[in-house]
């Protein structure tokens, strides 16, 4: 029991931290109706350049600021070449047009700031809280809880945002309907760029936390390949389900890939661990199959 | 003029329905025949052979197999390196396990066994498309590459997975020379994209482009949804299944689960959207394409730093390679989103009025 809850509290927390991907990935779909593939390449851009700035003698908040600038940059460059270009195009277009941007963030985030794997210290090390390994006997991380209480935050400053603030509202309006939008006076390119800004924002705390955990490296693009079964589970459209999806994902995963292998095991012989890699998808899709528009997307009706 | 068709009159309904109704086509395809079977062979060293024209061949392939699913029925699919991996390791099975197998038959099978799991993980997209079935792919991705790692019986209990292929041999010749080889892919390669270029003008393939295009207006008009949309993962999985094959036993020798990437899967992807989306003659030229820009790369690049007399190495390489993947890409879907194929269908709109502009 002890063993499991541990296990369980530790796939909750790191579901947290598949959570703040998956909000990237909300919040450019929420606002432009694209699937952003290249979030994990921009997790990755992003930690790679906090991490580059602070090579140079940058502070750690100039740093933070700096790259930050750098994720604008990126963002409002992709929203001016990329899809300014491709308006009117079908959705999946664009959904490649994201592919084809990963790869090319992939490519220029090392040719800017090197490859080699970095260790990002912002402080808070990733070590047992004393007090509850000493009354329950659980280890649980100081940094785990540190990313989970900075996630939740963040998604609850945004789910405000979105819902509070005239521009959370515009944004709202472009994702419904691009150019019903444009025609009441939304500046489209203005809302695109600051959505990608905000996305690059997410990216950078992401990058950060994950950085700060498992060094900056190539793998962080990868994250994003963990959040896309967090997106299916929690809606394409919903921020409180990019947490609740994550948190699902994390704990399912975790525990599977505990009790999962060894069940195997007696019946197949052999080592089944890594299961973590496609379980949450085997999962994600089969929920799927049960409630197609996820836990909290939006009905979609089909209208002749 | 050199296009022109002006009086070729079609008088029956075999003229009206064969694949090339214009001679000049006709003619091009020919010699395109010609040249690949009996010129190539004769003047290609092992090099061009080994790098380049086999695995473009194999490419071609799966790239023709993904095509058939995201081009004509819109399906996109993110695991078609899973299929080939399906493929690979069914015919390998198939060839160790039952005695005396014909390579033939055993590469059929294979090609249907990645059907058989093609039809499995299309499933879901009855109930969902778009991005959703994208991602939903990926599970086929990762579960099969994860399968073959862990279930040594699929590797014939080999450690990590790593099978190598016997040689192929058919009816007592055995195919050990690149050019035997690569003489075997492109028959095969050549029957299957003729299989598939009147696949997609009979009513399976009308039944996938309507689905494409619309699918609830598809179904409206008596498109049986779930059938066609099966059918596509089926024969998609088929072709990329076959291309599996191929490459283990004519290109690679051995393969391991790991090299049937996501990354295989994206390059696969990158290729139609390059050569064209929805078109056979795309798919070949795709998969050249993608094959050349890093050859072209690895030659390009040392000379061009030797001359700025820029600091160098392999790693840059690599990452230029990704930057321009990618830009490729994304130029492609912004400036010509139906690829070369559509370059050059301008070309023989060109060549119709040459020399008149109009």
């Amino acid at each position: 029991m002890q063993f499991f809850l541990e296990v369980l509290i530790g796939g909750l927390l790191s579901g947290i931290m598949y959570s703040l991907v998956a909000l990237g990935f909300v919040l450019i779909f929420k606002a432009s109706g694209v699937l952003n593939f290249a979030q994990g390449a921009m997790v990755f851009f992003a930690a790679l350049s906090l991490v580059g700035c602070m090579e140079k003698g940058a502070p750690f908040w100039l740093a933070f600021i700096l790259a930050f600038l750098i994720m604008t940059l990126l963002g409002i460059a992709t929203e001016k070449f990329v899809l300014r270009k491709m308006v009117n195009q079908p959705p999946i277009a664009l959904f490649m047009a994201t592919i084809g941007l990963s790869f090319f963030i992939e490519g220029l985030a090392p040719m800017l700031w090197g490859n080699a794997v970095r260790p990002l210290d912002i402080g808070i090390v990733d070590e047992p809280i004393p007090w509850i390994l000493d009354h329950w006997n659980m280890v649980i991380s100081k940094f785990d809880l540190f990313a989970s209480g900075l996630a939740l935050a963040l998604v609850t400053l945004l789910a405000l945002f979105f819902q509070y603030t005239r521009v959370g509202r515009a944004l709202r309006a472009v994702a419904d309907d691009h150019q019903a939008a444009l025609s009441i006076g939304i500046p489209l390119q203005h809302i695109w760029a600051l959505v990608w800004a905000v996305a690059g924002f997410v990216a950078l705390v992401a990058g950060m936390l994950w950085g700060a955990r498992n060094g900056v490296q190539f793998a962080l693009t990868f994250t994003a390949l963990k959040a896309l079964p967090v997106l299916i589970l929690g809606g394409f459209t919903s921020v409180p389900g990019a947490i609740v999806g994550g948190l699902i994902i994390g704990a399912t995963e975790k525990l599977a890939e505990i009790y999962i292998p060894p069940l195997m095991a007696d019946i197949f012989g052999g080592n089944f661990g890594g299961i973590e890699g496609w379980f949450p998808y085997v999962m994600a899709l089969l929920f799927l199959l049960v409630r197609p528009e996820g836990l909290f997307g939006e009905k979609h009706i089909d209208r002749v | 003029m050199i296009y022109r068709e002006t009086g070729q009159f079609k008088t029956d309904y075999a003229a009206d329905q064969q694949i090339f109704p214009i001679r000049q086509d006709r003619v091009g395809i020919g010699i395109l025949l010609l040249l690949a079977f009996i010129v190539v062979p004769l003047a290609a060293g092992n090099y061009w052979f080994n790098a380049i024209l086999i695995p473009f061949l194999i490419f071609a392939l799966a790239a023709l197999g993904l095509n058939i699913l995201t081009g004509y029925a819109g399906q996109l699919s993110l695991g078609s390196a899973a299929f080939m991996a399906v493929g690979a390791y069914a015919a390998y099975n198939f060839q160790v396990r039952i005695e005396g197998m014909p390579v033939l038959v055993s590469f059929i099978l294979a090609g249907l066994t990645a059907a058989g799991v093609g039809i499995l993980f299309g499933l879901p997209s009855l109930r969902i498309k778009g991005f959703y079935l994208a991602v939903a792919t990926l599970a086929a991705q990762f579960f099969i590459v994860w399968c073959l790692t862990k279930f040594p019986y699929l590797s014939n209990n080999s450690a990590s997975g790593v099978i190598s292929v016997p040689n192929v041999e058919i009816l007592g010749f055995t195919f050990d020379t690149p050019q035997s080889r690569y003489l075997l892919v492109l028959t095969i390669v050549s029957l299957l994209a003729l299989a598939a270029k009147n696949m997609v003008r009979s009513t399976t393939g009308r039944a996938w482009m309507a689905v494409r295009d619309m699918d609830v207006a598809a179904e409206v008009i008596g498109i049986r949804l779930m059938h066609t949309k099966l059918l596509a993962f089926a024969v998609s999985s088929f072709y990329c299944g076959v291309a599996g094959a191929l490459y283990a036993f004519c290109y690679l020798g051995s393969v391991e689960p790991d090299g049937f990437s996501l990354d295989l899967s994206f390059k696969i992807l990158f290729m139609i959207i390059v050569g064209g989306v929805g078109s056979i003659l795309g798919s070949f030229l795709g998969a050249a394409f993608i094959l050349l820009v890093p050859i072209f790369l690895d030659i390009a690049l040392p000379w061009l730093s030797a001359l700025f007399h820029l600091p160098f190495d392999n790693a840059t390489v690599s990452h230029i390679q990704l930057m321009v993947f990618g830009a490729l890409i994304m130029f492609f879907l912004i400036v010509e989103p139906h690829g070369l194929a559509r370059l050059w269908q301008i070309g023989k709109e060109k060549l119709r009025l040459w020399p008149f502009p109009h």
